[in-house]
């Protein structure tokens, strides 16, 4: 699986971060998302959903 | 339940949507929305849409696709106008009937108009429409007064600054963001402002606008001055978008009256701006007029419809940003709460945190989006132990 992330949308919230630290990061001062691992494992399927799901932004996307 | 009626096509209506779909919700889904758009984020409208001149699709919430795959049925542009609860009906603006077994009301606000007559040259900001009128106003480079020193006018200032004109911004209160955050905040906001060139007329009640063959020339205070102006906004707050409802039996107050779990009436909930509820973790009714909790509170409702029995307990956040200042907040800021500053406030880049009834309830930071989410934990913790004051709280 492939997770996407559009920073331009990104409003800095955070809520990806709690949802999937593992994934996703902020920058340390406006907070906007950071995607730490592009190809993340099955494993963490459901964290990144999770995320999907609380980004107010819209703005992370999944294939695969 | 063979249809839910989402009033309100916007950040709240569209998460009722995808929040209907996620928990297994098949059957027919309307939403009814009154402009005439799909979906769009309002923060930016403020921000980089007038002073970088963004496309709609940047600001787009979802692409067609994702729209397509929700499979509902957007009536747009359409406006609820009554609701009749013991029929469950919807009736339309083209006196349209339609019958719904569940209704997620997201209407959300408008802006207060400034009382007495507005000459041309004077605007609120809530819409598309209302954004792109001003991008269009402001390429004329009018000198700019705002009206209003809450989140959206000092972001609106920022940006017109931040696009060469002069600003200056008139406000009652004593410095900007006077009821969202203690005074340190707003006086250091007020000096970054100042730094960046905008004018403040602090303390300064607005009587009312000149004009010259019926176009804004300037705005008077109550002293009698004039700040002369080509284009002022109004921004100073916004009521719920609920007088369609006046007529159901619905309670409304300051927003529609709904319970801890979002339930404004059996098969009836709210979400996001419009709705008022009772937030059973600090004990108090609240009504946030921020973006997350749009997404946030219609998730809930939605469950709760679908017969989840689930308290919406977040814990509020917001962002704003003006000039080069990003600022977040978790939580909550009473009056009566003490601020400790972590970090240095001179460095611009600090977390503030305020301290209630011996707990930390709210954590603000000032460009320092990461830190600020460490302290989130504690505010998780602390909103079981404290009772707030105030009986309601808006958060705008
Ligand atoms: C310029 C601007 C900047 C902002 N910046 C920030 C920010 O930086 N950070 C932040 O946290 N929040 C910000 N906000 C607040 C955020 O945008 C709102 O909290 C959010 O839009 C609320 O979503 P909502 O769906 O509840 O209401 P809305 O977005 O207001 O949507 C309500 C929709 O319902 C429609 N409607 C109303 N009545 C009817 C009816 N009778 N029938 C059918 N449809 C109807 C309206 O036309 C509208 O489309 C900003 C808001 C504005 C306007
Ligand atoms: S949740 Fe969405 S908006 Fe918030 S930081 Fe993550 S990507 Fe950005």
């Amino acid at each position: 699986m492939r997770v996407i992330i559009e920073q331009a949308k990104c409003c800095g919230a955070g809520q990806c971060v709690l949802a999937a630290p593992d994934i996703f990061d902020q920058r340390e001062d406006d907070g906007i998302v950071i995607l730490l691992q592009e190809n993340p494992s099955e494993e963490s399927r459901a964290d990144v959903l999770q995320a999907i799901k609380v980004c107010p932004a819209l703005a992370i996307r999944l294939e695969g | 339940m063979r249809t839910v009626i989402v009033v309100g096509g916007s950040a709240a209506g569209l998460a009722a949507v995808q929040s209907l779909r996620r928990e297994g919700y098949g059957e027919r889904i309307l939403v009814i929305g009154a402009e005439p758009h799909p979906p769009y984020d309002r923060p930016p409208l403020s921000k980089g849409f007038i002073a970088n001149n963004l496309p709609f699709e940047h600001i787009r919430l979802g692409e067609q696709a994702l729209l397509d795959e929700l499979g509902a049925e957007w009536l747009v542009p359409a406006r609820a106008c009554e609701l009749d609860l013991e029929r469950r009906m919807l009736r339309l603006e083209a006196d349209d009937r339609l019958r719904f077994d569940g209704l997620v009301v997201a209407t959300g606000v408008s802006p207060l108009a400034f009382p007495g007559p507005s000459p041309h040259g004077v605007y609120t900001l809530r819409g598309l429409d209302d954004a792109e009128a001003l991008r269009t106003a402001l390429a004329s480079a009018p000198r700019v007064a705002v009206i209003g020193t809450g989140v959206l006018g000092m972001e609106f200032a920022a940006t017109a600054r931040k696009i060469g004109l002069d600003v200056t911004v008139i406000g009652n209160a004593p410095h900007p963001l006077a009821r969202q955050f203690p005074a340190a905040i707003g006086e250091l906001l007020a000096a970054r402002h100042r730094e960046a060139g905008v004018i403040l007329r602090l303390n300064a009640p607005v009587a009312g606008f000149e004009e010259t063959s019926g176009h804004v020339s300037g705005v008077r205070l109550a002293d009698g001055e004039v700040i002369p102006a080509e284009l002022a906004l109004v921004a100073i707050g916004s009521k719920p978008n609920v007088d369609w409802l006046r007529s159901s039996g619905l309670p409304i107050g300051d927003g529609i009256l709904c319970d801890a779990r979002c339930r404004a009436a059996p098969g009836v909930y709210a979400a996001g701006d419009v709705a008022s509820w009772w937030h059973s973790g600090y004990g108090a009714r609240l009504r946030i007029e921020h973006r997350m909790n749009a997404t946030e509170q219609a998730g809930t409702a939605v469950k709760n419809l679908l017969g989840a029995t689930e308290d919406f307990r977040p814990i509020p956040f917001m962002w704003s940003d003006q000039h080069d200042v990003k600022l977040q907040s978790y939580g909550v800021f009473p009056a009566s709460g003490e601020m400790e500053i972590e970090g240095d406030m001179a460095s611009g880049r600090f977390v503030a945190l305020c301290h209630h009834q011996g707990r930390v309830v709210g954590a603000l930071g000032w460009n320092a989006a990461k830190t600020l989410r460490q302290s989130r934990m504690r505010l998780a913790e602390a909103m079981e132990d404290i009772r707030l004051d105030e009986p309601t709280l808006t958060f705008a």
